[in-house]
């Protein structure tokens, strides 16, 4: 009974939307690239170099935006790495983005190495503070729930609205979708296949680094060597789980996240019981099952994995 | 006007001569993080050198940390050539060879059956494998002796792998690497079954038109993978601690891809990649001791060489034309 009043908490609730944040940007991000038709393995070493960069260069003096501008850039920099090995190369997009998340991991790593050789705790900075609702905070359940986020949870949830609305409702969209699904029909309408993908990867790419500066600049002060700990592949897990919809990667996150603030409250208190590890495994369980039942009915972009040159089919 | 040709076939010295030259590329690349952190380019890479090449010791253990970079490296090698993207070589060598092949078999039915993707499966089944035997240390397999250590009860000294030098750590897990190397060689070059798994990755649609299961063909792929992959473990385990902890492989599966690449999917080719991506770790090692620059330089170069030879296999493959 205990546990089932854990979901009555208005901390509870918060935890799942801190903890979904991240998850979100690099859903998105993902969902952006494989509508395309690229799939970007480089997530989970975006995640790193975008946490990185994003704290780096805070403590270095820049304002918070700028360290998210930082991040955004340093992952639309790895995007570009990517694309151009997948897009115009035509490379296994496996292979190529497994390469960009070991240099992206261990660029920032050892860029971290090199500025701060010999620290124990890393320097902290001033993260982002919750947003001051003003007079809604007072809203029962939702003011305190909603009154812990940050200004980057916020522009997580306006991106979504923002991707959702670019793939649905604009012609860029309309493209793009094309490119994921029928890259001949997208070049015989006189638009560049190629530019399309290489522009979806480096704006996914961005939005990934930016899911990886949310762990350094708001869930968290600093950075750590480690801390991005799987989260990419987790958003790989939940495009397929969300169709490559917005509205339902926004849900998977969200579900995510509640489900890890549940059983970090559930281990204190059944903890004596269970191991730890069972606990801490339960995300990557979860996932995987929530794979098995997405796959069978999943609506893959058609052309996903497919390389395109002008006129060869 | 920038065209992009396909070649008929990859010039000869192309296919041989591009992973030295990517390997070569990779530490000139290296340059560059090594100046930027400030360090004695030169110097740098004379240390590399000595730490590897300078003495038996080094070479010694330049072959140690070879040794479980062959078995991944090939547990990715064989996987690839069918085009089941096995990413778990880092989580299966926890379980030994039996049950890694075991823990390959639920990604690749799943990939087979449900069509499940089975790279997102094998990711993230290796942090359900390194929490598992986390578990397993903290719980039942712990070492009453070990002062409260997570690791297991040391091996009895027979059941252990026999060091092949005195007094060095390079042990006869090398032998059974380059053993499997040869053995799957052979397999996939001289067997219906080896022809199976390459007409597999190759064509899947053909194969199956041929009357080839492709669902079995790739389980056993899977299987022999996934083997590869938990005889890295058990060599590490048996020839070199002794005992399981949780920290085995560091980097091993992620490296054993690269190995792979670079070895252009062939077996035999992985033993000298592992033996150049071990160097690397070695070397790097050593002169970061020397300099105080970060030894995450070796996943730098290792992840670099890679970028190079996937490029370089796009240079081998294409003619591109100007004009």
């Amino acid at each position: 009974m205990d546990l089932l009043s854990i979901l009555l908490t208005d901390s509870f609730w918060a935890a799942s939307l801190r903890i979904a944040t991240p998850l979100i940007f690099g859903v998105l991000g993902a969902l952006v690239c494989e509508r395309a038709g690229v799939l970007n393995l480089g997530i989970e070493g975006i995640f790193v170099a975008g946490s990185l960069a994003g704290w780096l260069a805070v403590w270095l003096g820049a304002s918070l935006w700028g360290g998210v501008a930082a991040a955004a850039l340093t992952g639309a920099g790895f995007g570009l790495l990517h694309a151009a090995l997948t897009v115009p190369l035509g490379l296994s997009q496996h292979v190529s983005g497994l390469a960009v998340t070991l240099l992206a991991s261990s660029s920032a790593y050892f860029t971290y190495r090199t500025v701060l050789p010999d620290v124990a705790a890393p320097p902290r900075i001033e993260p982002f503070r919750p947003l001051d609702l003003g007079p809604f905070a007072d809203i029962p359940f939702l003011g305190p729930v909603l009154g812990q986020q940050t200004a980057l949870t916020w522009a997580a949830l306006a991106m979504v609205a923002l991707v959702w609305w670019v793939l649905n409702r604009t012609a860029l969209g309309l493209a793009l979708r094309a490119v994921g699904d029928n890259p001949d029909a997208v070049d015989a309408q006189g638009l560049s296949v190629h530019g399309l993908r290489i522009g979806a990867v480096v704006a996914g790419s961005a939005l990934m680094a930016v899911g990886g500066a949310f762990l350094t600049m708001s869930a968290f002060d600093a950075f750590f060597i480690g801390m991005v700990n799987g989260r990419g592949w987790i958003c790989i897990a939940l495009v397929i789980f969300a169709s490559w919809r917005p509205g339902k990667a926004l849900l998977g996150a969200l579900l995510f996240g509640a489900f890890e603030a549940f059983q970090v409250r559930a281990q204190t208190q059944a903890g004596a019981v269970l191991p730890s590890q069972i606990f801490l495994m339960a995300p990557y369980v979860l996932s995987i099952v929530a794979l098995t039942l997405a796959a069978r009915g999943a609506d893959y972009p058609r052309a996903l994995l497919k390389p395109w040159f002008k006129g060869r089919r | 006007m920038i065209r992009i040709e396909p070649r008929d076939a990859p010039p000869r010295a192309l296919r041989w001569g591009l992973p030295p030259l990517a390997a070569l590329a990779a530490l000139a690349l290296a340059a560059i993080p090594l100046w930027l952190a400030g360090a004695d380019v030169t110097r740098a890479y004379g240390l590399m050198a000595q730490g590897v090449f300078g003495s038996a010791f080094a070479v010694s253990e330049m072959l140690t940390r070879a040794t479980p970079l062959i078995l991944t490296g090939l547990a990715a090698a064989v996987a690839f050539r069918a085009r089941l993207w096995n990413i778990g070589a880092e989580g299966q060598p926890y379980p030994g060879a039996l049950a890694g092949s075991l823990a390959m078999a639920a990604p690749t039915v799943m990939k087979a059956r449900l069509g499940v993707d089975e790279v997102v499966t094998t990711l993230l089944l290796n942090f359900v494998i390194i929490l598992f035997v986390q578990m397993m240390l903290e719980g039942p397999f712990k070492d009453p002796m070990g002062m409260g250590w997570p690791q297991s009860e040391p091996m009895v000294e027979a059941a252990m792998l026999p060091r092949l030098f005195d007094r060095m750590r390079v042990h006869a897990g090398l032998l059974i690497g380059l053993a499997a190397a040869l053995a799957a060689h052979v397999a996939l070059s001289r067997t219906t079954w080896g022809f199976r798994v390459r007409a597999v990755g190759e064509n899947p649609a053909a194969a199956r038109h041929a009357g080839i299961s492709v669902g079995r063909t790739l389980l056993g792929v899977g299987a022999v993978s996934g083997a590869l992959a938990g005889l890295a473990g058990v060599g590490e385990v048996a020839g070199l601690k002794g005992y399981l902890t949780a920290d085995l492989s560091p980097g091993f599966g992620y490296a054993g891809i690269v190995v792979a690449m670079l070895a252009g999917l062939s077996p035999l080719g992985v033993v000298a990649a592992a033996l150049f991506v071990a160097s690397v770790f070695v070397g790097a090692d050593s002169m970061s001791r020397a300099l105080g620059v970060s030894s995450y330089l070796a996943d730098l170069i290792v992840a670099l060489s890679l970028i190079c030879v996937l490029a370089g296999g796009f240079l081998a493959r294409y003619r591109v034309r100007m004009g």
